[in-house]
């Protein structure tokens, strides 16, 4: 594999580099929040950044809840129905 | 009114026969060129159109071009197109005659104006899409077919029972609204609800989808369940039941798919995901809430289809579909990916990506209607569906730990089919007015305001901000070699044990009565019948025998065994039939005198 050529992510740097556009731009979107009027359904779509908010603690109690409750649950070997 | 022309349905399946006579370059040309046809024929059928033949005593109609049906037939058309131009590598005629016989039921259901006709071409698209699952030959595919096949068989006779009390009772055959009501309404309501994989008879799209052929999970993530959504829009429009069960196949199915490790099986889920959008907007029932469903049916037929390409061109070069043999393939299918990302952008509803024009309307339908946890439900579900869809397909497969493969890129014809499935899913995010003016009611709705471009934005940008920090915290659940039960485990498992226990009483009893019946009476009885005869005559003759061999023992003291050697000469005489005429006729007499008892 040595002479294979290096691809964009084999570079760290270039990792770290789309973390960092990746963590900015979710900076300028919370403060971007504050200054976009809403048309809500419900009064708490109003509130600051209820968006992000909502979608982070969803996807980290989904992640938690699959791995720490589901997955003991329902995992079996590969071989299981054979 | 009669207006005459060619049921679309009749050039998919009659087309569908020719095949098996071409080879090479002819039949490719022709399987593709089949779905233009046929498209250019629906363009010409007019709105409003009902062809109607007479069948006994009723009117069957098998042509019905109305907003609703229009929209999913455009769809169905425009998927065949795509998923023939991807499977052209395939060198059995069997795919493609399965898959056009497949997508031509999916026509022939949509269209159709009455009961029966619908339950044909419903039945019809189980069997074409069980053979796009065991054309697969594998041992795995064979028995996710044979499962797939009970329970869409089961499904089917629901429904016939359903159609036979509603022509009992009303005596007509339309086939139009029907809301739940009798009994009737409830087994058609059931046999729909199994082809549109709802919460507990959801396992057989998740077991087999990821069993059937490379192209084959192509052609089934169109049809099966969107026929299904077309027809729970025609008869249950507004039935508040469907909000909940669309809830609940929006919600579940997506802590399977963040633990699962097979693909295909992950997108099997989040195609259940996508369809409890649907249903969620049949059963509130609004315009906005039906166009939601339509667009969102249309919209999710390109992005599954792309998502399901593209791993099947993974498939087909790599070999592994396992996201623990995948990883890194950026490197050496950097189209693919591409593709990939743009299903993941469209699925996870990105600005300017298609589902964000379409499940957006769903939940402004929701929110139209103040319906509180059936929006928090969805919008958490929207969220899920990036995270598992949206990031994880496009990571595990192309991206994360490198596995190490150098293949090729995907070839030509697939490349070309996702293209076009990419460029459908921008062009319909980005210019949705095309789809907008084909969905069944008028729409208004407005999906590029920036208050819903940023919050979605939000949305989807803080879930990535989840998986991201959950990775590098080693939190996220690692790819393991395991499968996940669900629900199929009640009939693979138990039904399987209750099986054994059957046919260990039952072969027990068998192979019991076989030793007594067969093995051990039979034998007696044989041995009885043969040497009864003999037995009986040597017992009479036994006074006579003996004094005959002890008279000979008295001659001939030095041989005593040939007192004995008389009585196995009684015994050979019998059976070579040359006893002498006095003994065989005491023993004529004696049966007669038997038979004279007995009989």
């Amino acid at each position: 594999m040595k002479n294979e050529k290096k691809h964009i992510f084999d570079n760290p740097k270039n990792v770290k580099r789309l973390l960092a556009i990746f963590f900015t731009s979710v900076i300028i979107l919370f403060i971007m929040d504050f200054f976009v009027p809403k048309h809500a359904h419900f009064p708490w779509e109003n509130w600051p950044v209820f968006y992000a908010i909502f979608g982070f603690v969803a996807c980290v109690l989904l992640v938690l809840v699959s791995r720490y409750i589901l997955r003991p649950l329902v995992k079996r070997k590969e071989d299981y129905y054979e | 009114m009669n207006n005459v022309c060619i049921p679309p349905a009749f050039i998919f399946i009659i087309g569908a026969f020719l095949i098996p006579f071409l080879s090479g370059k002819a039949r490719s040309t022709y399987v593709v060129l089949l779905p233009v046809a046929g498209f250019i024929n629906l363009i010409s059928i007019p709105m409003g159109t009902l062809m109607t033949v007479p069948f006994l005593d009723y009117t069957l109609t098998l042509v019905r071009i109305d907003r609703l049906s229009l929209a999913f037939g455009y769809i169905f058309h425009i998927i065949s197109f795509i998923t023939l131009i991807y499977i052209l590598h395939v060198k059995k005629n069997l795919e493609y005659v399965a898959g056009f016989i497949y997508a031509g039921a999916a026509l022939g259901t949509i269209f159709a104006g009455d009961l029966f006709t619908f339950f044909v071409f419903w039945e019809t698209l189980t069997v074409g899409s069980v053979m796009l699952i065991w054309a697969r030959g594998t041992k795995a595919s064979a028995s996710a077919g044979y499962r797939y096949l009970m329970i869409h068989v089961t499904g089917g006779l629901s429904l016939l029972a359903g159609i036979v009390m509603t022509v009992m009772n009303t005596g007509s055959i339309e086939f139009g609204f029907i809301g739940l009501t009798d009994a009737a309404s409830w087994f058609i309501f059931m046999g729909i609800g199994v082809n549109c994989a709802w919460p507990f008879l959801h396992t057989w799209l998740t077991d087999a989808y990821p069993e059937a052929t490379i192209g084959g999970t192509v052609f089934l993530s169109a049809f099966t369940t969107k026929t299904a959504i077309y027809a729970l829009a025609r008869a249950y429009p507004g039935t508040e039941l469907l909000i909940w069960i669309g809830v609940g196949m929006a919600a579940f199915p997506i802590f399977f798919a963040v633990i699962e490790n097979d693909l295909r099986r992950v997108l099997a889920y989040s195609l259940v995901n996508q369809v409890g959008f649907m249903v969620v907007g049949i059963g509130i029932g609004s315009e906005l809430a039906i166009n939601g469903a339509v667009a969102h049916a249309f919209n999710d037929i390109l992005f599954k289809g792309l998502l399901f390409m593209s791993m099947g061109a993974v498939m087909y070069r790599t070999g592994k579909i396992k996201a623990t043999d995948l990883g890194g393939l950026y490197k050496s299918m950097p189209w693919t990916a591409a593709f990939c990302i743009v299903g993941a952008a469209s699925i996870s509803a990105f600005p300017f990506f298609s589902g964000f024009v379409s499940k957006s309307m769903v939940m402004s339908a929701a929110g139209n209607h103040h319906m509180i946890a059936v929006w928090l439900v969805l919008l958490f579900a929207s969220a899920g569906v990036f995270h598992h869809a949206g990031i994880k397909i496009p990571f595990f497969a192309f991206f994360g730990h490198d596995a190490g493969h150098r293949v090729k890129e995907a070839p030509t014809h697939m490349l070309i089919a996702m293209g076009l499935a990419a460029f459908l899913c921008i062009f319909n995010g980005t210019f949705y007015k095309p789809l907008y003016s084909i969905l069944p009611y008028a729409a208004t709705y407005e999906p590029y305001t920036l208050s819903h471009i940023v919050s979605q934005t939000e949305l989807l940008f803080y879930s990535a901000l989840a998986f991201t920090l959950l990775l590098l915290s080693g939190i996220y659940p690692a790819e393991m070699r395991a499968i996940n039960i669900d629900f199929d485990w009640f009939y693979r498992k138990p039904l399987k044990a209750v099986e054994r226990f059957f046919a260990r009483v039952f072969n027990g009893i068998n192979s019991y009565c076989d030793l007594v019946f067969v093995k051990t009476l039979t034998t007696q009885i044989n041995g009885f019948a043969t040497n009864a005869t003999v037995k009986l005559t040597n017992s009479l003759l036994s006074p006579l025998l003996r004094a005959n061999a002890k008279k000979s023992v008295d001659e001939n003291p030095t041989s005593p065994k040939q007192g004995m050697q008389r009585d196995i000469d009684v015994e050979k005489a019998f059976s070579t039939s040359t006893s002498p005429i006095g003994i065989f006729a005491a023993c004529a007499g004696l049966m007669i005198v038997v038979f004279y008892f007995f009989a």
